[in-house]
């Protein structure tokens, strides 16, 4: 296991180094690029194939080595039952982002391959460090190829949304990182599992750490109000930067807060918490009514994804084991949906040149029928229906909010919940009002000349789709890796 | 086992439906009618192997329950499993009868349309959703059903959805509905918690405190009245019709709507009195303003969508009163004459080529069957013996007279004056659409929404089969329970339909060419509106929300991104403030550096 997680690591770097080899590549980058996401994806899935379920709970395949031994970080690797989905997640997302860039070839194509390996390293970096600065250093990684992603390959207003995106999102690592040098200070050590177990640190230091460390997540995840950098980033970055930001970059905030922020200071956890389920409802509501008002169909989608990630950040404001799961499979869930969706708009702005709701036309069912039926699918799977993957995630954070953690005060919980699930009724709208708009009435728009999906579109979105179906309908596939890690993880037997 | 095996085999008609109908991908006419061929095939044949499998089960007649899997979710886990009950058996036959009348029907209504196979594959992931709810153990297992029921119905409302009306009526079908399920989850959890388990067993044995109780089951009445229809949430039904009229038969009238009063008699120990008492309320007032609505309406399956609002607030009454087995009597019983007549209309509209009633006129020669057909249903709808509906109405009326609720005098009266006005808006419509003299007009391209217009004095043999099929049930269905029979209400309820239905027809027969809604009078208005309802609605939620939401994009884009976006504006601000310092002067620098040596000086000499 050890051997797969540095393998995991080392292919994506070796694979942006050689691509650093001068030379004519021509349209073979991109075929490069699906060799080595298409590797990493199976060597992520080999490395799933040996982890022990049975132990789901615990740390496998740790790599530990000193990295900087001045400063006490180490090169700590390991994987347990909450990365392991993420990982596999980030693994499939890529190489589906690569199979997408197929059929349609990128202009400096070498370069954006070069990005995208580099995002890739840093994804999976932040998801296996188990040290607080190694953990650091891969969160930021992923910051530089993506604004660049945004900043080259973006749409015409692509400067300012990178910049947005690089600035807002910096200064939230510049929190983080404060947050967590006041954790070594406090503790003389960055090593999360043995934080983890021992807690060391005294009540008020830890919800200062908890406020710092916190802060720096939510710009990551979005939480509300900190959000404004994601529609712009959104709306200007190229298809596969949207798939990538929504479906596993959103992720690295969430995941923060299940591996460093809640395990290292519950009782700093503990105070917070009803804030954090305070502005997460906030979010829920504020982006659904967001979206009822919206335009353009890529923002609206990134409004969304402030909506869903209210529920994962109300599922770990309960600090319950169901609340906290209700994150983690909201958070791959979202992943996949909101992932397949930013395909097919980006598909749709392709087509017809921009993702504005009213230029887009009606009738899209009718005009192309695959398009159309793939997006009332990821629409429907989006606003929680239950039988696919969406529904799991919210009904167990809402279920969290019913009884949340002893100590929380119940009945703003249940407040919480109210306004949670009249949320869900309003996400249900505007994706409803949208599909009316885009897919039903009238055949209208432009013409028929547009093709369908095509095969290699098709070969990106049904993995998704798939999966969607699959985590909908047997959810103890993802809820039986993350129960044991997340009783380990609240001390709960 | 075979509970399972009911429930997966729509399910993989459905997946199979929708994957392999249209394979290879063409679209010329000739392939286009391969594929509904095909998803004809895909429709038909699981749901009759499931149908068949029901009727072994209530044959076989034993109980049972079978558990798939737990998940354990970390806080109350869930079991993925199926039970077998007398209830359940007894309206997953319903449900299995009618869908397979409804896949057979479809296959001749929805001839020649290219959407066809999508349309009876989710008619096939209906009914498998449907069986969900009827046979799940658990709590969480039968809301996974419910809202994937929702689902079809938005799908299949919306099946023509190049009319925006209809798409329309497809997301206020969905919303409405949804509005009431997030309380029925949370009636769930209120359950589930006090229980410690979600399994339908273990909580109908819990000891729950009755405050409890009457909070979760309050929360529950919320999904029960946005699925069954009931008042406040019943405003999506009429619209619903938009649909093609198979699926208001299957959905719209026989099995979606019921589901909400299965699940109050699935759950019928756990409600208290003061929640019976709610329903109570809302079922006397919803069936008789739904059967005044009806009476007023001139679009056909609108009286029928009001008359179902209607029929399902009797069921909804009997709870109400206690008698829950007649509650259900009649749930079976409706379930087959609203669906014949569903489908009778279908066969009507299909012949005329339009919904309204000022339209149709003395079909009865040109269709004899669908003429007889749908004769017996209405005998059955007005509770006429010895059609099914007079038997079961009959005990819900005996049920409320003998009933102890508080509110016993308002439910027997409403019920009462409802039979009335049953009578009356039954005969109105038959006679409309099969008397007097025929005012048919070929319209030379049916506008999108409307059924194909046919040339041919009666519908198609896949259109009339089913009709025959389900003119038993709906005729014969009452005598399996005729050792409950009571004469006195009997009597009294034959009565009060006969005489509503008797005036209809005098003011008819003294001039056939106007509408009997006339009646009404200055009430006419309200009644065809349904009492404003939806205007209210419109007026109190819609609006408001919309324009909330747009409050939010301006705040969003003013406010939280203006805060951002001002700290950028102060910051480059600040920085050109300080740029003023650096601007190469060295005069300045070396004055800055003395300056600040003095400083020091001074500093280290007052504090030193």
């Amino acid at each position: 296991m050890s051997v797969l997680l540095v393998v995991l690591l080392a292919v994506p770097l070796l694979g942006a180094a050689a691509l650093l080899v001068p030379g004519p590549l021509g349209k073979a980058a991109v075929r490069f690029g699906i060799l080595v996401s298409g590797v990493v994806f199976a060597v992520s899935v080999a490395a799933a194939s040996v982890f022990d379920y049975a132990d789901a709970g615990s740390i496998q395949g740790n790599v530990d080595f000193a990295w900087i031994p001045g400063l006490g970080v180490r090169f700590h690797l390991g994987i347990d039952g909450i990365s392991l989905p993420l990982v596999v997640l980030t693994a499939l997302l890529t190489l589906l982002c690569f199979v997408y860039l197929a059929g349609h070839e990128p202009e400096r194509a070498r370069e954006f391959v070069f990005a995208l390996l580099l995002l890739e390293l840093g994804m999976l970096g932040t998801f296996l460090s188990l040290d607080l600065l190694l953990f650091f250093v891969f969160f930021e990684v992923v910051l530089i190829p993506m604004y660049f992603v945004i900043a080259i390959w973006g749409g015409p207003g692509r400067r300012a949304a990178a910049y947005k995106f690089i600035l807002y999102t910096l200064l939230g690592s510049a929190v983080l990182l404060v947050g967590l040098l006041f954790v070594w200070a406090q503790t003389g050590t960055l090593d999360m599992v043995r934080l983890a177990a021992e807690h060391p640190m005294s009540r008020s230091a830890q919800i200062l750490a908890f406020v710092a460390i916190g802060l720096g997540l939510a710009v990551k995840t979005p939480m509300w109000p900190l959000h404004t950098w994601l529609p712009d980033a959104h709306t200007e970055a190229p298809t596969v930067g949207s798939v990538l930001l929504a479906g596993v970059l959103l992720k690295m905030g969430t995941y923060g807060f299940a591996r460093v922020a809640i395990p290292i200071l519950p009782e700093g956890a503990a105070a917070v918490a009803p804030w954090l389920g305070a502005l997460a409802v906030v979010g829920i509501v504020y982006g659904a009514l967001a979206c009822l008002a919206q335009r353009d169909l890529k923002r609206l989608i990134a409004y969304s994804s402030v909506g869903h990630m209210g529920f994962v950040l109300l599922g770990f404001a309960t600090l319950t084991p169901v609340g906290i799961n209700a994150a983690l499979y909201g958070n791959v869930a979202h992943g996949l949906i909101t992932g397949l969706l930013f395909f097919l708009v980006g598909a749709l702005k392709e087509r017809h040149g921009t993702a504005d709701l009213d230029q887009l036309g009606s009738g899209l069912l009718g005009r192309l029928p695959y398009v159309g039926s793939l997006l009332t699918f990821a629409c429907v799977a989006s606003l929680g229906l239950p039988g696919l993957a969406g529904f799991w995630g919210e009904m167990l954070a809402l279920q969290g909010a019913y009884e949340p953690a002893a100590g929380l005060p119940r009945p703003l919980f249940l407040t919480f919940m109210v306004i949670g699930g009249l949320g869900a009724v309003l996400t249900a709208a505007y994706f409803l009002v949208m599909l009316s708009k885009v897919t039903h009435g009238p055949w209208g728009g432009p013409g028929p000349g547009l093709k369908d999906a095509t095969r290699v579109e098709l070969t990106a979105w049904v993995p998704l789709v798939v999966l969607i179906l699959v985590f909908g309908l047997w959810p103890s596939a993802l809820l039986g890796l993350t129960t044991p890690a997340v009783q380990s993880l609240l001390g709960v037997p | 086992m075979i509970a399972a095996l009911i429930v997966v085999l729509p399910f993989a008609g459905a997946l199979l439906g929708l994957l392999l109908s249209r394979y290879p991908h063409g679209r010329s006419p000739a392939e286009n009618l391969a594929a509904n061929k095909r998803a004809a095939w895909f429709g038909v044949v699981p749901t009759a192997l499931s149908a068949a499998l029901i009727g072994w089960l209530a044959w076989e007649n034993t109980p049972s329950t079978n558990v798939l899997t737990v998940i354990d979710t970390g806080g109350i886990s869930i079991t993925v499993g199926l039970e077998v009950t007398e209830l359940s058996v007894l309206t997953a036959m319903l449900v299995g009868v009618v869908a397979l009348a409804v896949q057979v029907y479809s296959v001749g209504y929805m001839r020649g349309e290219s959407r066809y196979p999508s349309f009876s594959a989710f008619i096939s992931l209906f009914t498998s959703a449907m069986l969900l709810v009827v046979f799940a153990a658990d709590l969480m297992v039968l809301y996974v059903g419910w809202e994937i029921m929702g689902l079809c119905s938005y799908l299949l409302v919306g099946h023509w959805w190049e009319e925006r009306a209809n798409s329309r009526a497809a997301i206020k079908a969905f919303l409405v509905t949804r509005l009431g399920d997030v309380g029925f989850l949370f009636g769930i959890f209120v359950l589930g918690f006090a229980a410690d388990s979600f399994r339908i067993s273990d909580i109908l044995a819990a000891d729950i405190p009755q405050s409890t109780l009457v909070l979760a089951t309050l929360l529950l009445l919320a999904g029960v009245a946005g699925k069954s229809a009931q008042v406040p949430l019943h405003t999506w039904l009429p619209d619903a019709m938009a649909g093609p009229t198979p699926i208001s038969a299957l959905i719209h009238a026989a099995t979606m709507v019921a589901a909400g009063i299965f699940v109050v008699a699935r759950l019928y120990v756990l409600f208290p009195q003061p929640t019976l008492d709610v329903l109570g309320v809302a079922a006397a007032i919803g069936m008789l303003g739904a059967a005044l609505a009806a009476f007023a309406q001139n679009d056909l399956k609108r009286v029928l969508a009001y008359s179902t609002i209607s029929q399902l607030a009797y069921m909804a009454a009997a709870l109400a009163g206690g008698a829950r087995d007649a509650a259900v009597f009649h749930l079976v019983t409706h379930g087959a004459f609203k669906a014949l007549l569903f489908l009778c209309a279908g066969a009507v509209i299909h012949h005329v080529g339009s919904n309204l009633l000022h339209h149709m006129g003395g079909l009865r020669r040109s269709m004899p069957v669908t003429f007889w057909t749908m004769t017996i249903g209405y005998a059955a709808l007005i509770g006429l013996p010895p059609a099914s509906g007079f038997f079961s109405k009959d005990a819900i009326l005996y049920g409320l007279e003998r009933s102890t609720s508080p509110i016993q005098l308002l439910l027997y009266g409403s019920a009462l004056l409802t039979v009335g006005v049953t009578g009356a808006y039954a005969t109105r419509a038959w006679l409309m659409t099969f008397f007097g003299t025929g005012k048919i007009q070929a319209l030379p391209e049916p506008a999108p929404g409307t059924a194909h217009i046919f040339d041919g004095r009666e519908a198609p043999p896949s259109m009339l089969w089913p009709l025959g099929v389900l003119a038993v049930p709906a005729l014969l269905l009452g005598f399996t329970d005729v050792g409950e029979f009571h004469l006195a209400p009997a009597v009294t309820a034959l009565v009060v339909a006969l005489l509503g239905a008797a005036f209809v027809y005098v003011v008819w027969r003294g001039s056939p060419e106007r509408d009997p809604a006339r009646l009404l009078g200055a009430f006419r208005d309200p009644c065809e509106q349904a009492f404003y309802v939806d205007r209210l609605y419109a007026a109190l939620f819609v609006r408001p929300v919309l324009a909330l939401a747009r409050g939010v994009v301006r705040t969003d884009d003013g406010v939280v991104d203006g805060a951002v976006r001002g700290s950028g504006r102060a910051t480059v601000g600040l920085s050109g403030l300080l740029r003023h310092l650096q601007n190469g002067n060295a005069q300045l620098y070396v004055t800055g550096v003395l300056a600040g040596v003095l400083l020091i000086a001074v500093g280290a000499v007052m504090l030193g």
